[in-house]
């Protein structure tokens, strides 16, 4: 009979190096410690080419007053403000120009997305030449050629395009009625809350009629005519609390009115142009990836063309198009951090630009402006994790 | 009143009958494609009044009212004066595109940077012809030695060439310069970075996720700033470096970011038998990776990399903020210059075409390899 091996003949252990375990371990401790001393040798760097360039540290900085003007701000703000304000201001209009953007970018990128799937061949071909002329060509040279080539052609002040009287076009800005409300105005905005809550009861209950006897209600229409209806007569009731300040032209400018700036315009136009060819091809993929099987089962079912778009073909497209529609918008708002080229006060103008001139802190000044961007990508892309996992399909 | 046709036929002797005019041909090209509802048509005509209103003048403008070139014989006597038709004057461009394409490089050494141009067309063209041979060599060649050929023959210094100063560079030359090394620094930090997000090893995982979200979650022009502004700060006493490196040190670590995710989404597709069937064998981690994991991962996503590159390559432009002169800051310092002022559209329109040309053959060429590379999923 053949021997057993015993504890003892075999080694009890494999030998120390050859232990995948402990391997790991000085390998992660290892690493652990390089990118410590790494650090510190920066930190340690830093701190001295600091102290020997006579550049204080610390946040103090932003309670010093700033002592320059900025373009435009949504917040009252002026020369004798702190950095701390043109931060804030920056930051505004950072979210000012993105919502901009965001908002124009997916009505023309839904537009195009839907014509790029059209049967007619010369819409088809128009929106593929849009989508492959403004997504091949860098976004920063669009946002300078609208803003340096097509802006000068737009008419002196005196010579405006207008619509009627209220809305003025030139080279110096778009100039919009600005509404204004008077006292009795809460009455409206309540009158529209309500109209809201009234739309969501009606629904369910629509929803609910419809599971029990199946008849179907107007939701769409029936929602229509209360969101308009009710805060539009309450509007009329209240005495129409609500008037509009125009823009007149008084001297060589406008005055009065919303003004929107020309940098605004051209990095809005840029970014939602450049945006809105990416978001086509996301709509076209998104409505492509419903399996052709899915429409026919649903005309085999009897539905109507346009109830199959609604519920069938949306909700599945809506999956897929949704979590990169978000990444496009996030990026979409980190490329309006092209505002310095064209001297849009956004926060790197303002705050990476010429807060970082006066006062010379880069490092916390760098570090705040990419801890702004760095925290709304993180927030967002942890949201979407969340989205994604609940709309995931469950399988098998 | 034509005749009735009463002539009879046994079942299945009746020749077959042309289709329709208005299904086939011309005709039902035009009924299918443009007219086949009342909805259609009118889209089809809205699009032709777009085509109308919009191209023809984009043509008349830029080819048929174009000046190309100047009366005189002598370049350098060409000026405003030579566009006298109204629409784009491409002298304008003509006369600077020396500059466009080579920046300030002195005119005697040009040479060096066609060569290096050259050098990698051909590299190029080896490696995207499906069928020359050794594309790995080709590969390694450009990946490792043709960096340094370039270095040496445009920075001067040896050999007898006169040195360059990074300083004068620009123009397309340096566009190109700072999108290629981007990429070649990018790719092998990225692998490390996407075979370190996918580790066991916790410490390692946590390290490589931080880094990579680190540098997605800010714009490009951050890490641009920080890198002209900060990186001096950073380093050690008398160490400095010159603009150019420091733009590409901020590019390689910002795009290592984009190519390691890219990297990892290769290695995900990767089927778990392939790491199974190779810890089988006995094989290490490393000779895993290399021989195993790597070689299939990297196949799959060159289509991903070509479109990283492609964006790397737009992006570039951004550098004209922290004054280098690429080929959009040239174009807008020529027609900056008092002799050309007000050509601005006409550079513009130059520079978008020159940027469009590659992105647009990128694009083509990675949907090409993805057609390739995915066959029998097609519905």
């Amino acid at each position: 009979m053949a021997e057993s091996p015993t504890s003892e003949s075999m080694p009890s252990k494999v030998s120390f190096w050859r232990d995948p375990q402990k391997r790991a371990l000085i390998f992660q401790v290892i690493v652990l410690a390089a990118v410590f001393v790494f650090i510190a040798f920066i930190f340690n760097n830093t701190l001295q080419n600091l102290e020997k360039r006579g550049i204080s540290t610390g946040f103090t900085f932003l309670q010093n007053e700033a002592g320059f003007g900025v373009l435009q701000s949504l917040i009252d703000y002026d020369e004798t403000y702190t950095f701390g304000r043109t931060f804030l201001v920056g930051l505004l209009n950072t979210i000012l120009v993105s919502l901009l953007g965001i908002f124009l970018a997916t009505i023309l990128g839904f537009i195009v997305g839907v014509a790029r799937l059209s049967h007619n061949w010369i819409i088809n071909k128009l929106a593929a030449a849009y989508v492959e002329t403004f997504r091949n060509i860098p976004l920063l040279l669009q946002i300078v050629f609208w803003y340096f080539s097509i802006m000068p052609l737009l008419p002196h002040p005196r010579a405006s395009m207008q619509i009627s009287d209220a809305v003025f076009l030139n080279r110096r800005g778009l100039y919009l009625p600005d509404p204004v409300t008077e006292p009795g105005f809460w009455v409206v905005t309540l009158a529209f809350i309500v109209a809201i809550v009234g739309i969501v009861f009606m629904r369910r209950w629509a929803h609910r009629r419809q599971d029990e006897t199946g008849q179907q209600f107007p939701v769409f229409w029936t929602s229509l005519a209360i969101l308009i209806g009710l805060p539009g007569l309450v509007f009329l009731m209240a005495g129409t609390p609500l008037t509009w300040e125009y823009p007149e032209l008084k001297g060589f400018n406008f005055r009065g009115g919303i003004t929107i700036i020309p940098e605004l315009m051209a990095l809005a136009l840029a970014l939602s142009i450049y945006t809105a060819a990416y978001i086509a091809e996301i709509v076209r993929s998104g409505i492509l990836s419903v399996s052709h099987g899915q429409t026919e089962a649903a005309s085999a079912l009897g539905l109507r063309k346009s109830t199959i778009l609604r519920l069938v073909i949306i909700p599945q497209a809506m999956r897929v198009i949704i979590p990169q529609l978000t990444s496009q918008y996030l990026n979409l708002t980190k490329n309006s951090s092209l505002a310095p080229a064209i001297g849009y006060p956004d926060l790197v103008a303002v705050f990476a630009g010429t807060t970082l001139n006066q006062t010379g802190q880069a490092v916390e000044i760098i570090g705040m402006t990419m801890g702004v961007y760095l925290t709304l990508s993180l927030t967002i892309s942890a949201f979407m994790n969340w989205y994604n996992k609940r709309m995931a399909l469950v399988e098998r | 009143m034509s005749e009735i046709n009463t002539q009879k036929f046994e079942p299945g002797t009746h020749p077959d009958m042309s289709p329709p005019v208005t299904s086939v041909g011309v005709l039902g090209w035009l009924h299918e494609n443009l007219f086949s509802n009342v909805f259609n048509s009118i889209l089809t005509f809205v699009g032709i009044y777009l085509v109308y209103t919009v191209f023809a003048p984009l043509i008349e403008w830029a080819f048929i009212n174009a000046d190309w070139v100047g009366a005189s014989e002598n370049r350098d006597d060409w000026s405003r004066d030579d566009c006298t038709s109204g629409g784009a004057c491409w002298v304008f461009v003509n006369v600077r595109f020396q500059q466009f394409m080579y920046g300030f490089y002195p005119t005697e050494e040009i040479w060096r940077v066609s060569l290096s141009g050259l050098v990698l067309a051909l590299t190029l063209a080896w490696l995207m012809l499906p069928k020359l041979p050794y594309k790995g060599y080709a590969a390694a060649f450009g990946l490792l030695i043709f960096p340094i050929i370039v270095f040496f023959l445009m920075g001067g210094g040896v050999f007898g060439l006169e040195p360059v100063e990074t300083s004068i560079w620009g123009g397309l030359s340096l566009t190109l310069i700072l999108a290629l090394v981007g990429m070649v620094a990018a790719l092998p930090l990225g692998i490390i970075l996407a075979l370190g997000r996918r580790s066991d090893m916790p410490i390692v995982r946590a390290l490589c996720t931080a880094f990579i979200e680190l540098w997605r979650g800010v714009p490009l022009i951050t890490v641009l700033f920080m890198s002209s502004v900060m990186l001096p700060l950073f380093l050690p006493e008398g160490a400095n470096f010159d603009k150019l490196l420091r733009a590409l040190i901020g590019i390689s670590l910002f795009q290592s970011a984009y190519m390691a995710e890219v990297v990892r989404s290769g290695l995900q597709a990767i089927p778990n038998g392939q790491y199974e069937a190779a810890d089988a064998l006995g094989l290490s981690y490393w000779k895993k990776m290399l021989f195993v994991i790597l070689p299939q991962a990297l196949k799959l996503v060159i289509p991903g990399i070509v479109n990283t590159f492609s964006e790397l390559f737009k992006d570039t432009t951004l550098v004209l903020i922290i004054g280098l002169f690429d080929l959009l800051a040239m174009v807008q310092a020529a027609f900056a210059d008092p002799k050309w002022l007000g050509f601005a559209i006409e550079g513009y329109v130059f520079t978008a075409f020159v940027f469009w040309i590659f992105c647009f053959g990128m694009s083509r060429y990675s949907m090409s390899l993805e057609r390739k590379l995915h066959t029998g999923h097609k519905r």
